[in-house]
């Protein structure tokens, strides 16, 4: 509804004033999380905390990322990494190859597969969280790479998402491709796959932030603060009993939490857009 | 062959880590375990009459209805009023959806803590200038306050999903509608109600929908960091429930019949919007 209605009226200057304050109550938690990870800790439990930045930065960040409280950041950095990625990845690639499957072949029970895996749409994992843990302990997955990725990268969107595009292209390539004399798996990976690149592109930004923001099954699964991820691991910094928080470690480790995927939506911006509208989920 | 060693993989996850734990989920929820799973007893289906008659269970449905409500509202009222806005700029509406679309990116589980340090009842400078005010806030001990907190985390970070999918929507309607309107005299906020508002109602009921299930489903993180469910379970929410009955109290089959349930909710809100998403291809 934007357009020639009401270009500039007096209402002008308060449409702007209004989003700007939108934009302020958005930012300000991250605002004074900033600053609390640049402050020292005596600073912060003698309120009201300080509101503009302090000259602690480096000492807290390099204090987080090296010994961190139970477990160095770094190390959960890199196994929040390990986990988004083979989660985007491993959803991506055995979706795509199922939705290939479905759609460019003719075989028994082809709709009996493709409503089995409709129907995993209905059970998210925080539905089914002790058996889950049952079947993932039983297989030796606690504390593993393959515990904290294989049981998250099955998904019936991104399936979906892949048939919809294929069912998209036209038949007369797939006929084309098959007079030249190319093989199913050919067409797959010369024609198939560099059409999908913007696809999965758009999806694997949305499933990489699907991943590392991943809490639940990680608090589950990694019982070992070596094996912890970044963002299970902020709540296992906080002290059991009345000590108090090491507030200026913890913000510095939310910060860093929050960065890669922030990073992602901001630089992939068109793509993101692309893939949240797609998905719908 | 071939199609088949295709789908094998994704079968393969499926049937491991989706149909099997389902299945478990309902074989366990027809019998009464002890904590390490060595002796069961069938009960059939005790545990769900249980359930349904144990007033903490029945608490957790209306705290999750509560919950679910105010979350919806309030980051979806709040979305749509920066939408609105950002809809009347003809210039800087892109510039303003950089700065608002970023949150989305942002964990439930962070945005807990985030809030968490605002209105921490010893550091907290929310809380602090609410004592300043003369208002002790302490949502460690006061279930409405607790709510609250869980509340706002929840909806900050919903803020930017539902503002993305109502600008979009938004910008879809026709100006020439609007001209029309504009042109017999009607003013901003009568235009919108009488016309935008109605045009906007797909987006606004998929935007419901997904919402919903985001409360119910997705904020898991937000209340664990926060309350951990309580102050006397006032912010265990039933997805809360079943993690804390099954594996803090491990109370397995209750857990389990807690899961069936749950999935019963996610069935028929899967069918509400698939068949949603249905009509609006057709819109």
């Amino acid at each position: 509804m934007s357009g020639m209605v009401e270009k500039r009226g007096s209402g002008y200057w308060l449409t702007h004033a209004g989003l700007i304050l939108g934009v302020l109550v958005v930012f300000f938690p991250i605002y004074l999380a900033f600053v609390a990870s640049t402050v020292t800790q005596p600073e912060i439990v003698r309120p009201p905390m300080p509101l503009i930045p302090g000259r602690h930065f480096f000492e807290n960040y390099r204090e987080a990322l090296v010994s961190g409280i139970n477990a160095p950041v770094a190390r959960m950095l890199f196994n929040s990494t390990v986990m988004a990625l083979g989660i985007a990845l491993g959803k991506i690639i055995i979706s795509i190859l199922s939705a290939f499957a479905i759609v460019y072949f003719r075989f028994p029970f082809r709709q009996t597969f493709f409503w089995l895996i409709f129907l995993t749409l209905m059970l998210p994992v925080e539905v089914r969280i002790v058996p889950t843990y049952q079947v993932a302990a039983n297989f030796g997955l606690l504390n593993s790479y393959p515990g904290l990725i294989l049981p998250l990268i099955a998904s019936a969107t991104a399936t979906f998402l892949f048939r919809q595009f294929f069912l998209t292209v036209p038949d007369e390539l797939a006929e084309a491709a098959r007079v030249d004399g190319a093989g199913p798996m050919r067409f797959f990976i010369d024609i198939l796959l560099p059409m999908s690149r913007t696809n999965i592109a758009a999806l694997f930004v949305i499933l990489f932030i699907y991943g590392w923001n991943q809490y639940l099954w990680p608090l589950l699964i990694t019982t070992d603060p070596q094996m912890n991820t970044i963002v299970m691991g902020i709540k296992q910094m906080f002290p059991s009993g009345d000590d108090i928080a090491n507030w200026p470690v913890i913000m510095a480790t939310a910060m860093l939490a929050m960065l890669p995927p922030v990073a992602v939506v901001i630089f992939m911006q068109k793509l993101f857009i692309k893939g949240l509208i797609e998905t719908e989920k | 062959m071939l199609p088949l060693l295709l789908l094998t993989p994704q079968v393969l996850v499926t049937a491991l880590f989706f149909f099997w734990p389902a299945w478990q989920a309902v074989y366990q929820s027809l019998f009464i375990q002890d904590p390490f799973g060595l002796k069961s007893q069938f009960v059939g289906l005790g545990n769900f009459e249980f359930l349904l008659g144990d007033p903490y269970y029945r608490a957790s449905f209306r705290t999750t209805a509560i919950f679910s409500s105010f979350v919806t509202v309030a980051s979806m009222g709040f979305a749509l009023w920066l939408a609105v806005m950002a809809d009347r700029l003809i210039k800087g509406s892109g510039a303003y959806r950089t700065l608002l679309i970023w949150p989305y990116a942002v964990a439930p589980a962070v945005a807990g803590v985030l809030w968490l340090f605002m209105f921490n009842t010893r550091v907290g400078v929310i809380s602090w200038y609410l004592e300043q005010a003369g208002y002790d806030w302490n949502h460690v001990l006061n279930p409405n306050e607790a709510m609250g907190l869980v509340v706002i985390a929840s909806s900050w970070g919903r803020i930017s999903y539902n503002f993305l999918f109502f600008l979009a929507g938004l910008q879809a309607i026709p100006n020439s509608v609007i001209e029309a309107a504009a042109i017999d005299g009607a003013h901003f906020w009568k235009r919108f109600w009488t016309i935008v508002f109605p045009l906007l109602s797909p987006t606004t009921f998929f935007l419901l929908v997904v919402n919903v299930v985001y409360a119910f489903f997705e904020t898991f993180g937000v209340i664990h960091t926060i309350t951990t469910g309580g102050p006397q379970q006032a912010t265990t929410i039933l997805v809360y429930k079943v993690y804390s009955d099954g594996f803090v109290g491990q109370d397995l089959g209750s857990s389990a019949a807690q899961s069936v349930i749950l999935l019963v909710v996610v069935g028929i809100l899967t069918i509400i919007q698939f068949r949603y998403i249905e009509r609006r291809v057709h819109y």
